[in-house]
């Protein structure tokens, strides 16, 4: 329907065929973390941490030990002390017997379990509210605000200590306990970004064109937060996963005799003398969970924006 | 711009005594912003209402007071006959079609984070027009009609250059073919070269969709351009009211004709024989504005009368009805005043 006069068209770029279809944020975010050998190390380490924590029943059938069976006679010494590892067992025992190999794998489990699901439950909770106090203001944001206030400042090892007393130990009052602590941080952020970001001529735009307060959020604002809210889960998950392994280490958490990297750290403290297997691997498999975690967080974040200075990177 | 004569006395869009105060604190007693003052015009279909005046005059506060992105102070605007200012946010969704705003700022206006087809296609998505391949297909419409290559809907804003974005924002402003257009400075973040191409299609699309425009800017040589009628705002308030020739030919508030003098002239020989006139002073604060006329501490002609009555906006003596000023000595054709604003020579009947 359009007859405009030639000079009023802008001469397409050189070269069309190249570039027609733009890349989105996320690509560009792919494409140079793809570049960061330290986030693609990160990321096959948790990839592989998490095929063994999927995979733990074929440990149990290739070593032939349950993570919760005691062998008497074969796992400990005559004097009753944890065995060092050997073909049998790999990591060697623990105090009951048990095989430190299969337990670590079955602690995999615990940690990705409630590491991957408080953080992401925190991070929902915490966009939600975030998104709802930072777009409406006024009364609600306050009332937000001092709500992620009094959270921040609650203690958590006594607030765990006594729901605990309360409720009794468990993996899924573990999980709430740490969504509970975790999403005023990431509301916090979300909130402050949201103030900025509705201010914004395209929130006005979209209000102008009649857009609800719902899609204005997550059709407009959302999209402008999801990295830095990516950044944060891949930050959280390791905090849960220490937050988790705190919990247990003070039998607060899971319930023995399943197995925990927290639990396992908690027994093996007694024994540190003469069985050094017995705390290091657990203690191992932690750290290098966290750190993997973290540094691909902070890989991430460099990815999402380009500008951080890149003069101390690899 | 040209259109049929018939419709032009229909009224679409119709500010009366609309007032806009911010607060600029919680407390009751905190100091007000006057941005708009008891402002009163009308929009006639068809037509192009230019809106001009300095920085901070008001007029994107008017704007967005008469497209309700602001709740009125005070006053009523009323559209096509019904009034928006009580209508709650459900109630104003089907104006919402036919009012559309083109905002200023190309990069800020437009969502970084989403494909330009999902932006133009906005409105369709908001309204439940089209879906899918449909959707998809009206916005290519749309921007073949806007001039951009159609098969860019994929890209990014990010992508795209300043006139290429603010021809998406006239893409999504149109795409429910709305009656009314606000442009709140549509070219003033553009290159002047990119500017005239963006003022062209605006025009053009007007005569092409029977357009009505408000069109807001700060360069008066715009405006002429565009306008039919032209409104001068000075602090929050409407100083004077025009046909585009009458307000450039015969200017009659001292504010308008300080800024036609201040427009570049082409021809050197009026160029050096007027003389531009210098306001003193700066814009005062419109948390406290002048006493009377609000122009009046910077006015070549005030008097002691001026600090004290507010002058109204009316016709003065010997002026149609049509040009309304809001001055009580008002600027006379042969005023060394009217001299410096003049930019053009006489027109020597033929």
């Amino acid at each position: 329907m359009s007859a405009l006069p030639a000079d009023l068209v802008e001469t397409p770029p050189l070269d069309p065929e190249r570039a027609i279809e733009g890349r989105s944020p996320w690509q560009l975010a792919w494409a140079r973390l793809r570049r960061d050998r330290v986030a693609i190390a990160c990321l096959i380490v948790i990839v592989l941490i998490t095929v063994i924590a999927l995979a733990a029943p074929l440990f149990v059938y290739l070593t032939g030990h349950g993570p919760n069976e005691e062998f008497q006679t074969t796992g400990l010494t005559p004097d009753g002390l944890p065995r060092p590892p050997s073909s049998t067992f790999l990591f060697g025992t623990d105090s009951l017997g048990r095989d430190v190999l299969v337990r670590v794998v079955y602690g995999a489990r615990i940690s990705l379990l409630s590491g991957v699901l408080a953080s992401t439950a925190a991070v929902i909770i915490g966009v939600l509210v975030g998104l709802v106090g930072g777009y409406f203001g006024g009364f609600v944001d306050t009332l937000l605000a001092r709500l992620m206030d009094v959270v921040l400042s609650f203690p958590f090892l006594l607030f765990a200590i006594a729901l605990v007393s309360i409720v009794g130990p468990g993996l899924w009052i573990s999980i709430v306990v740490i969504a509970f602590f975790s999403w005023a941080s990431v509301g916090r952020v979300v909130r402050g970004q949201t103030l900025t970001l509705r201010e914004r001529e395209y929130v006005e735009a979209a209000r102008s064109l009649g857009a609800s307060d719902v899609r204005i959020m997550f059709v407009d604002i959302l999209p402008n937060l999801i990295a830095q809210v990516i950044v944060y889960l891949t930050l959280l998950i390791p905090a849960a996963v220490v937050f988790e392994a705190t919990l247990s280490f003070l039998g607060l958490g899971v319930v023995p005799p399943t197995a925990t990297w927290g639990n396992m750290l908690a027994d093996s403290l007694a024994y540190y003398r003469v069985a050094w297997w017995y705390v290091l691997f657990p203690g191992a498999a932690l750290l290098i969970t966290t750190l993997a975690f973290n540094l691909l967080g902070d890989s991430v974040r460099d990815a999402f924006d380009p500008r951080g200075d890149r003069l101390f990177r690899r | 711009m040209n259109r049929a004569r018939g419709e032009r006395d229909e009224v679409l869009l119709r500010a009366e005594g609309v007032v806009k105060h911010f607060s600029t604190g919680r407390r009751r007693s905190a100091p007000v912003v006057q941005a708009v003052d008891d402002v009163s015009l009308e929009v006639r279909r068809g037509e192009t209402l230019g809106l001009v005046g300095e920085t901070g005059c008001g007029k994107s506060t008017l704007a967005r007071c008469l497209t309700r992105l602001y709740e009125l102070t005070a006053g009523r605007v009323v559209f096509d006959g019904d009034d928006l200012t009580k209508l709650s946010r459900r109630e104003l969704r089907p104006y919402r079609r036919r009012l559309q705003v083109i905002f200023q700022d190309p990069y800020g206006s437009l969502n970084p984070r989403r494909r330009v087809g999902s932006i133009i296609g906005d409105p369709f998505a908001i309204h439940g027009v089209a879906e899918g391949k449909e959707r998809l297909r009206q916005v290519q419409e749309l921007m073949d009609l806007v001039g951009l290559n159609a098969e860019h809907y994929n890209r990014f804003p990010s992508e795209f250059s300043g006139g290429q974005r603010q021809r998406i924002g006239i893409a999504r402003a149109l795409a429910l073919r709305p009656e009314l257009v606000i442009c709140d400075e549509p070219v003033s973040a553009l290159d002047v070269s990119i500017q005239a191409q963006v003022v062209n299609l605006l025009a053009d699309l007007q005569s092409e969709l029977g357009l009505t425009y408000v069109f807001i800017a700060h360069d008066l040589s715009v405006v002429r351009h565009v306008s039919d009628r032209i409104a001068v705002m000075y602090l929050g308030k409407v100083v004077e009211l025009a046909d585009a020739r009458t307000l450039f030919e015969h200017p009659r508030h001292p504010y308008t004709a300080a800024l036609l003098s201040a427009l570049p002239v082409p021809d050197p020989d009026i160029a050096d024989a007027r003389r531009r006139i210098l306001l003193t002073g700066d814009v005062p604060s419109p948390i406290d504005p002048p006493s009377g006329c609000r122009f009046h501490p910077r006015c070549p002609k005030a008097r002691a009368e001026c600090a004290v009555t507010e002058p109204l906006l009316q016709a003065r003596s010997g002026d149609p009805s049509t040009h309304l000023t809001a001055c009580h000595f008002p600027v006379a054709d042969g005023d060394e005043l009217a001299l410096a604003a003049r930019a053009e020579p006489p027109r020597t009947p033929a």
